[in-house]
């Protein structure tokens, strides 16, 4: 009998799960999510291929590339506090699983990134 | 800041030859001192080997220094619950214990094709 | 009578991690057993000769997610110590507050699957549900939900503002109120009682020469606590290590289960204390020289030796964890009990086995 109550309880809240994909939840503010570059902003000084704990950035220097592997990429934020010229940062929702590795490359010239 | 970290001084590590250890340890063990771990580095030609006890929360180390290729006693007659850590040591470093209770001959971690010992810098072949 | 030898694990339905057990019954009853580790062993050490001293921060890390911060924490303790850094202090006491949360975080994870290993699947979810909570402000206080990353060598890397020190707060209360709810689901159920009490005693002289670590350790009646050394804003706190007497696994989790309760505690007292002033100093030049740093994990206590030589790179890192520490009280628990009790033994111990074999 003494379940009665907890019963009742259950019958009458919302779920505690979210209908996900249906009904998605806000992100929070400054969330480690999806790392991306403002490539026209970056001087290639390889700060952020030195401090990488997991060693995914790749910088080219005379290409004027910079590229990461999305899928070594630890989303630390590492390589964001150590840019000197703050053009790189981490978007609110993390990374969609794919079914494909590939590497994100941006090179200077042409604006447009062209996933490999 | 009392003891969360301590910075190895001679104060807090005796140096001790290869032949006490099981002596040096049972004198701590008789002061009532509990055994936290072992820690091992390599020195190119010898392993140096570190007992942790600590009582109060004070910690106190045993350094000891052991050739490459030297076997060195194993405390596990002193403090039982050391057998895993000489195992891990012994994998990784190729330190050979005397009187191990439970041997898993280098096979703690790793599986036999691993040859070499892992973390020395210069490996030897495990025989 | 005949002996059987049974391999246990490393997949089992109950076992979270992948410890491995060589049992050797006699009618259900288990009369030896022998470990077997290696399934997740990844050679974290070693990376420290090829990752600089600031990265092996992130790598640290990553030996285990449960208790991520408190790794990196006591990592750079040591670097610290090594560098002659003093820590400002209002970032010892954010060092505290998420600290305290992932202590929260998980207790509330082992007592969920605590509950699952016996059966006991919806109130597996009801103690996930509350995790959840401390798993958004993880989420919004670091940007990661586990792995939270905010320790660096001389401080930390992200505030806490005034309103989510509100929200935060809010969300501890709901935390503590629901969790108090289900108190008597867990505690006072005589199912629970029936699989739990008098059942894999470790006495209190056992615990202390097989060198237990953390609730483990406190459930045999001895108040050590890692927390007691001061390290980070502890010793500004106000509190004791929680202890129980009995050894068995009931106290294991009643100590647990308190404990939830001293973290909550913890992280009200760090905020209504905490200083203003800047997170993290700079710190100058390289470490030098060798250093043993401790500090209290979910599971116990954790030791990091570390071993530098003046260079960008350290000579040795090694790590010992509380689950490598409570295996051997693991093994002194077995022999003796009916088969049927070997998955809730190893439960609470709390095994993380990826911690201990690193
Ligand atoms: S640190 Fe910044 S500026 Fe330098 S290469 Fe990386 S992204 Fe470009
Ligand atoms: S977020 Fe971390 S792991 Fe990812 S690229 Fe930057 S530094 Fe490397």
């Amino acid at each position: 009998m003494f379940m009665t109550k907890t019963v009742l309880k259950n019958l009458l809240t919302k779920y505690a799960t979210r209908l996900y994909p249906f009904q998605t939840r806000e992100t929070f503010k400054d969330v480690k999510g999806e790392l991306k570059i403002e490539i026209d902003k970056c001087v290639f000084c390889g700060v952020c291929k030195m401090r990488c704990p997991s060693q995914c950035i790749g910088v080219d220097k005379k290409g004027r590339s910079w590229e990461v592997d999305p899928f070594a990429c630890v989303y630390c934020g590492i390589c964001v506090d150590a840019c000197p010229v703050k053009c790189l940062y981490q978007e609110g929702m993390y990374k969609a699983p794919v079914a494909e590795k590939h590497m994100v490359f941006h090179a200077q010239e042409e604006k447009a990134d062209a996933p490999t | 800041m009392k003891d969360s970290a301590l910075v190895i001084t001679e104060e807090n590590t005796a140096e001790i030859p290869l032949d006490e250890v099981i002596t040096q340890s049972r004198i701590l063990k008789d002061e009532g001192f509990r055994f936290i771990t072992m820690s091992s580095a390599d020195l190119g030609e010898s392993v140096c080997v570190l007992y942790h006890m600590d009582k109060d929360l004070q910690v106190r180390n045993l350094r000891v220094t052991v050739p490459k290729g030297k076997k060195i006693a194993s405390i596990a007659s002193v403090y039982s619950c050391a057998f895993l850590v000489e195992n891990e040591i012994k994998e990784h470093f190729g330190v050979d214990f005397d009187g191990l209770p439970l041997d898993f001959q280098g096979m703690l971690y790793n599986d036999e094709e691993v040859q070499k010992t892992p973390f020395c810098k210069i490996g030897i072949k495990r025989v | 009578m005949t002996r059987t030898v049974l391999p246990f694990g490393p997949q089992h339905p109950v076992l979270p991690e992948p410890l491995h057990l060589t049992l050797t019954i006699e009618d259900e009853i288990v009369k030896e057993a022998i470990p077997k580790l290696g399934y997740v062993h990844r050679g974290l050490e070693k990376l420290a000769e090829i990752r600089d001293h600031t990265q092996m921060i992130q790598i640290v890390e990553r030996v285990c997610g449960i208790c991520s911060t408190l790794h990196a924490m006591c990592y750079c303790q040591g670097i610290e110590a090594l560098m002659n850094v003093e820590v400002p202090s209002r970032a010892k006491y954010l060092r505290v507050v998420w600290a305290e949360m992932h202590r929260i975080h998980s207790h509330l994870l082992w007592l969920g699957l605590f509950a699952d290993a016996f059966g006991f699947e919806s109130l597996f979810m009801q103690f996930w549900r509350i995790r959840e909570r401390i798993m958004d402000l993880q989420e919004a206080t670091s940007g990661n939900r586990v792995i939270v990353s905010v320790n660096v060598v001389g401080g930390v890397k992200r505030d806490i503002n005034k309103e989510t020190e509100k929200w935060i707060l809010e969300t501890l209360d709901k935390v503590a109120r629901e969790v108090n709810q289900l108190k008597t689901t867990i505690l006072d159920d005589f199912t629970v009682k029936q699989r739990t009490v008098g059942i894999g005693i470790l006495s209190k002289e056992k615990a202390y020469e097989l060198g237990a670590a953390g609730p483990t350790l406190r459930a045999s009646g001895i108040a050590q606590d890692m927390r007691q050394t001061g390290y980070a804003a502890y010793p500004e706190l106000d509190f004791s290590p929680v202890i129980e007497t009995n050894g068995d696994s009931y106290a294991r989790t009643v100590c647990r289960f308190n404990e939830i309760f001293q973290a909550i505690d913890l992280i009200r007292q760090a905020f209504a204390k905490m200083p203003e002033g800047e997170l993290a100093v700079k710190p100058k030049g390289l470490p030098k020289g060798e250093v043993v740093s401790r500090v209290e994990q979910p599971r116990g206590e954790v030791l990091y030796y570390l071993k530098a030589d003046g260079t960008k790179f350290l000579d040795r890192l090694r790590i010992r964890t509380p689950t490598f520490a409570n295996i051997p009280p693991l093994l002194d628990m077995l022999p003796g009990c009916d088969l049927a009790d070997v998955p809730i033994l190893i439960l609470t111990i709390d095994p993380c086995i990826s911690c201990t074999e690193r």
